[in-house]
């Protein structure tokens, strides 16, 4: 079983999708169950009240709801919501098309129907079985409908202008330092720096101190700074100097910049 | 080699976020077609975007942008490269009275594969209670026990109204039916994923019951009773399960591929919108024969001639066959030529 889902555009471009496991879906599915059981009761209440009127018509009501609601949940949902259930929403999954094309309703509608096939003999004991024997993680609706299911991380523009900007660098005083540590600095050192700056305030405050001291020796390592530069100078601003160099290139012209605006 | 991030992310900025936005308005309004200008704007994003995420991927940069870049770029590349009709407004109407018999009809061979099955089963359950009595309760399950007694009796009791109470329920009787039966056509279409085995022996059961319940009100001398009963839901109930069957093998036999060249997953893909539409319209045939079960079936004479039961369903089926198999369009024609070519 692959853990992504890799997609290369006619463009060249290559990006990826991590799937989803069997337990994360398990466990949406759980929620899912919850919800339906609560709409299945929600639908008691009505029929309550409709066998006051009449108890055929609540019965039918009643049977016909059932139906709906276990059928039609997930087809109802993942149209709505591109992909995504109650469960799915909060697990952070999304049912795709396995090509990365625009989900269509009819694979929807199949993935969900032919959900019987993959509760046999029960427990989801075929689904989760072909879930861990396929390549892209897919159940046999998932396979029928030519789905997979991804999970979906959080995808927000990453603001640096808060964790660098206005700040004085004193390493900036040194010209000649600051391109011995771009040209020395792998592009990998360069985003554990940055990472360890975005996460810092998930960190505990021990673990803090640690890591950013371990990242400030390693790269003193690289390139050596004056004393003058780095005097009394916390690991962490040292860190965040670097960062500043490894991201942020010397002030240009302003009508260089203005042009790289327009284009 | 480090590039300057702020500086990229300042001047592409606008781009991404007018990217977004046609994205966003695309998937609002699924039925909408750009304009020429539109398109060329939307394709020219597009392809910036690529380069931008080609941009970032070769050098140093945190990995929240990467991301962000591809979730864009994917969403993009899924709105450009599909070839597929765009979802249109979903219409009733023109979707089951031509979409569905103009997809039966593709698959016909299907279909007559599946009402063979069954009827091999119903020849079976005919000798299987001529050869053996007892061969009745050993395969009738439990929610058909009213048919284990005695066919006469059975429709002494019900001529003279002492039934099972179904006079005074027809809404939960016909919505239970129709549950089931619905019920019973997904089984049908999920078991072709068993490369139509499953489905096969869901047919071929259906036919043995239907076979052995039918022989049993013959050799009773109850055949016009058996007619009355059975002709008015039965007309469109059984056609619509063997439709179901239809579904069932032409997916088990997407997944054998036997005679298509193509890969498994473009087979499926090709197929999948036909079984949608062969389901659904079996959806609809079922709930039309859960009420003619509950609100008609249910009454015999002298309530209800049997004449008049038998000519109900003999109007049916002439519908059912003139509504499967007529109508031939120019769109059928094309669709054949296309398939030739």
């Amino acid at each position: 079983m692959k853990s992504e889902l890799r997609i290369r555009t006619p463009e060249g471009i290559a990006f990826a999708y991590p799937l989803a496991g069997p337990v994360t879906r398990c466990m949406a599915w759980g929620v899912d169950l919850a919800v339906i059981l609560a709409l299945v009761l929600a639908t008691g209440k009505v029929v309550a009240v409709l066998s006051i009127v009449s108890p055929d018509i609540a019965s039918a009501f009643s049977t016909i709801s059932f139906f709906i609601v276990s059928i039609g949940y997930g087809v109802v949902t993942e149209w709505a919501w591109r992909g995504q259930t109650v469960g799915k929403r909060i697990m952070r999954l999304r049912v795709m098309d396995a090509q990365g094309l625009r989900l269509q309703f009819h694979q929807i509608l199949m993935r969900n129907l032919l959900r019987f096939a993959d509760l046999l003999p029960g427990c989801y004991l075929v689904g989760g079985l072909a879930m861990v024997l396929s390549q892209r993680a897919q159940r046999l609706g998932d396979l029928a409908a030519n789905t997979v299911v991804v999970h979906i991380p959080k995808h927000a523009e990453p603001d640096l202008d808060q964790l660098l900007a206005g700040k004085f660098n004193s390493f900036r005083q040194f010209p000649h330092l600051e391109a011995r540590l771009r040209q020395r600095a792998t592009p990998e050192e360069a985003r554990l720096a940055l990472q360890a700056l975005v996460r810092r305030d998930n960190l505990e405050p021990d673990a803090r101190v640690r890591l950013f001291a371990d990242l400030a020796e390693h790269f003193k390592t690289l390139t050596a700074f004056p004393p003058e530069a780095t005097d009394a100078m916390p690991d962490e601003q040292y860190i965040r100097n670097v960062v500043d160099i490894l991201f942020r290139q010397r002030a240009t012209a302003p009508g260089r910049s203005a042009g790289k605006g327009a284009s | 080699m480090i590039i300057d991030l702020p500086r990229f992310i300042t001047a592409e900025r606008p781009s991404w976020t007018e990217l977004e936005k046609v994205l966003d308005r695309l998937q609002a309004e699924p039925g909408r077609a750009l304009t020429l200008d539109e398109a060329k704007r939307f394709h020219f994003l597009y392809q910036k975007i690529s380069a931008d995420l080609g941009r970032i991927a070769t050098f140093a940069s945190e990995p929240e942008l990467r991301h962000y870049l591809e979730a864009l770029t994917a969403r993009a590349y899924a709105e450009i490269h599909e070839t597929r009709e765009r979802g249109r407004r979903f219409r009733p109407a023109p979707w089951f009275f031509a979409e569905f018999p103009r997809v039966f009809r593709r698959h016909v061979g299907a279909f007559h594969v599946s009402w063979i099955i069954t009827l091999v089963g119903v020849l079976f359950g005919g000798f299987a209670v001529l050869l053996d009595d007892e061969a009745k309760e050993a395969i009738i399950p439990e929610m058909f026990a009213n048919h284990l007694g005695d066919p006469a009796q059975r429709v002494a009791e019900e001529e003279a109204g002492k039934k099972n109470g179904v006079s005074q329920v027809h809404a939960s009787f016909a919505s239970s039916l129709m549950a089931n039966n619905i019920g019973v056509s997904i089984k049908a279409v999920a078991l072709g994923l068993t490369y139509g085995l499953g489905t096969i022996i869901l047919l071929f059961y259906n036919g043995v019951i239907l076979g052995l319940v039918g022989l049993d009100y013959i050799r009773a001398g109850q055949s016009v009773f058996l007619a009355g009963w059975l002709l008015p839901h039965g007309v469109i109930e059984i056609p619509a399960i063997l439709i179901a069957g239809q579904g069932g093998l032409l997916l088990g036999k997407a997944l054998i591929g036997h005679g298509d060249r193509a890969p498994l997953a473009a087979r499926l893909r090709t197929l999948a919108p036909d079984l949608a539409t062969l389901i659904g319209g079996v959806a609809v045939m079922l709930v039309w024969a859960g009420f003619v079960e509950s609100f008609l079936s249910q009454y015999h004479q002298p309530v209800i001639p049997y004449a008049v039961k038998i000519a109900f369903g003999g109007v049916e089926l002439a519908v059912l066959v003139w509504f499967l198999s007529s109508g031939r369009t120019k769109a059928d024609a094309a669709g054949a030529a296309e398939v030739r070519a």
